[in-house]
């Protein structure tokens, strides 16, 4: 996903003058040859990521559409308050597009990890949190975040599915009675091998902010599994307000809030917070009734 | 100091009667009043007509606690009636203890939590630059005790190291930083190749020197010292 994040983005800085892209040094080799074709518009600040959003805030104000990216446990939640105030608060916007995700770098630690970064935009007014499950699906997300002013947020991850969907909008991919299952992004091949003969609808999303709630509806049920590669329960209350008028039972599954003091692999965290396919099927099945 | 050069308009002490302040931050609020003056009388192309030309110069106001002296001297230039000084923080009011540039004409960001101001500077001054504007300068003022924060720092740091020739920082200095700043507030912007000149901040002669001293091969800082906090 990366990869493709570096080709579009380098694409719309060729493409429009608006575009300006904001680096903390991650990724600036990889963009080495846009800053030597838009010296004035890529601009590298150095480690200083409170400083990356401030000048993407101030670019903003001047009229062009910032990019600013860094892992997300540095663009996000060591930057939150120039988020908040250098970004909201000043009635700007921007793309921001992370890496890193829950524990894509799992040897390196909680140091790496934002599990929390979802959370953390839903704490702020405006934001579109796109979350990818294939590097098909980058390219088409940032290339319509360019031409508004608003506020979009890109979780790439080293974790992907094996087809794309190109769509924001909730996609039906398996029709059952018992649940509705939502699967946000990366998580979709697990959840799928993970109701593989359970008698449950499958739906996908790379968009949970906002959340497609007709798509939700439309499903037509009362009994909704949220499954989600970031902290356990982000969703839960875009869910709960789009069944506000329906009895619905709910269950969030997602990254546990602990600090594991693992390494590993991101299938060993999987496994710790119950997202691979057995640890799914174990929890999906104990809330369907399934045997 | 010298009377001749520190004499305020009456339509800015006027405005200054009218203000009702924020009495917490009271001397944060006067100890800019002659750097804002001088800003906005003598030095910014920016005026009541301009709030929104894309050619204006831009004056960041990071150090906004205790905005009482700008939104004085906003008003006395006109950029908004001066009875919206009587009704500072009120529910119905667009001024607030903190500045909002939704809210007020002239005001460039929105400012109170410290340590902003610098960062979004850079990111206008680079933004200007990156459009072809070589004629807008961005003046951001700061104070030292503001500058505690460390992200300041970041922004002194990176500014320095691209000779951001656009950009002018004023440190207004009232000696109220926690722990002093050794060798001089200064000193922390010319490690960074930034030009320095400092000024007493109640002489509106030196304070325009000041502002005009830059040599143009990269970032100037005017520190303007004030009487000490409390004194």
């Amino acid at each position: 996903m990366r990869e493709a994040f570096i080709r579009e983005a380098t694409a719309l800085l060729d493409d429009d003058p608006r575009t300006a892209l904001v680096l903390a040094d991650i990724s600036a080799s990889e963009f080495e040859p846009a800053a030597r074709s838009h010296p004035d518009r890529v601009l590298n600040v150095g480690i200083r990521e409170q400083l990356m959003i401030g000048v993407a805030g101030g670019l903003a104000l001047t009229g062009l559409r910032p990019i600013a990216h860094s892992y997300a446990a540095f663009l996000v939640d060591r930057a939150y308050e120039q988020i908040k105030l250098d970004i909201n608060h000043q009635d700007t916007g921007a793309i921001l597009v992370s890496v890193g995700a829950s524990y894509d770098s799992a040897r390196s630690g909680r140091t790496h990890h934002a599990p929390g970064d979802v959370a953390l935009f839903d704490t702020l007014e405006g934001w579109t949190v796109h979350v990818p499950g294939h590097p098909d699906e980058v390219a088409p997300l940032l290339r319509a975040a360019a031409p508004h002013d608003g506020r979009v947020y890109i979780r790439l991850s080293t974790e992907q599915n094996a087809t794309p969907h190109r769509t924001q909008r909730l996609k039906p991919l398996r029709r059952g009675a018992k649940a509705a299952v939502i699967a946000i992004g990366p998580v979709l091949d697990s959840v799928l091998a993970a109701t593989e003969g359970l008698d449950v609808s499958v739906a996908y999303t790379n968009t949970p902010r906002p959340l497609d709630t007709a798509g939700l509806r439309a499903l037509g049920h009362d009994a909704v599994v949220l499954v989600e590669p970031y902290l356990a329960g982000t969703s839960a209350p875009a869910v709960a307000s789009a069944l506000v008028d329906v009895p619905h039972r709910l269950l969030a599954l997602g990254v546990g809030r602990g600090d594991p003091r693992r390494y590993g692999d991101p299938a060993d965290h999987a496994a710790l917070h119950g997202l691979d396919p057995a640890g799914l099927r174990r929890g999906i099945s104990a809330f369907v009734g399934a045997s | 100091m010298t009377a001749a050069t520190t004499t305020h308009p009456a339509i800015l002490l006027q405005a200054l009667e009218r203000v009702t302040g924020d009495p917490k931050h009271k001397p944060s609020s006067l100890s800019t009043l002659d750097v804002l003056w001088v800003l906005c009388d003598r030095v910014l192309r920016v005026d009541p007509q301009t709030v929104d030309d894309p050619e204006r110069d831009r004056f960041v106001l990071s150090k906004g606690h205790g905005p009482a002296a700008f939104y004085a001297v906003l008003a006395a230039k006109g950029f908004f009636p001066l009875d919206w000084l009587d009704t500072m923080g009120a529910w119905t009011s667009r001024l607030g203890y903190h500045p909002d540039r939704t809210l007020v004409p002239g005001v460039e960001i929105g400012s109170g939590s410290l340590g902003h101001g610098l960062g979004l500077a850079v990111g206008i001054a680079l933004g200007l630059r990156a459009q072809g504007n070589t004629t807008s300068r961005t003046v951001v003022l700061v104070g030292d005790a503001e500058l505690d924060e460390g992200s300041n720092h970041e922004a002194i740091a990176y500014a320095g190291a691209i000779g951001l020739d656009s950009l002018t920082a004023v440190v207004v200095d009232n000696d109220s930083s926690t722990h002093g700043w050794a060798g001089g507030v200064g000193s922390r912007f010319t490690v960074n190749g930034w030009t320095l000149s400092t000024v007493d901040g109640r002489d509106h002669d030196a304070i325009e020197s000041g502002l005009r001293a830059g040599t143009g091969k990269g970032p100037h800082v005017v520190v303007a010292v004030t009487e000490r906090k409390g004194s």
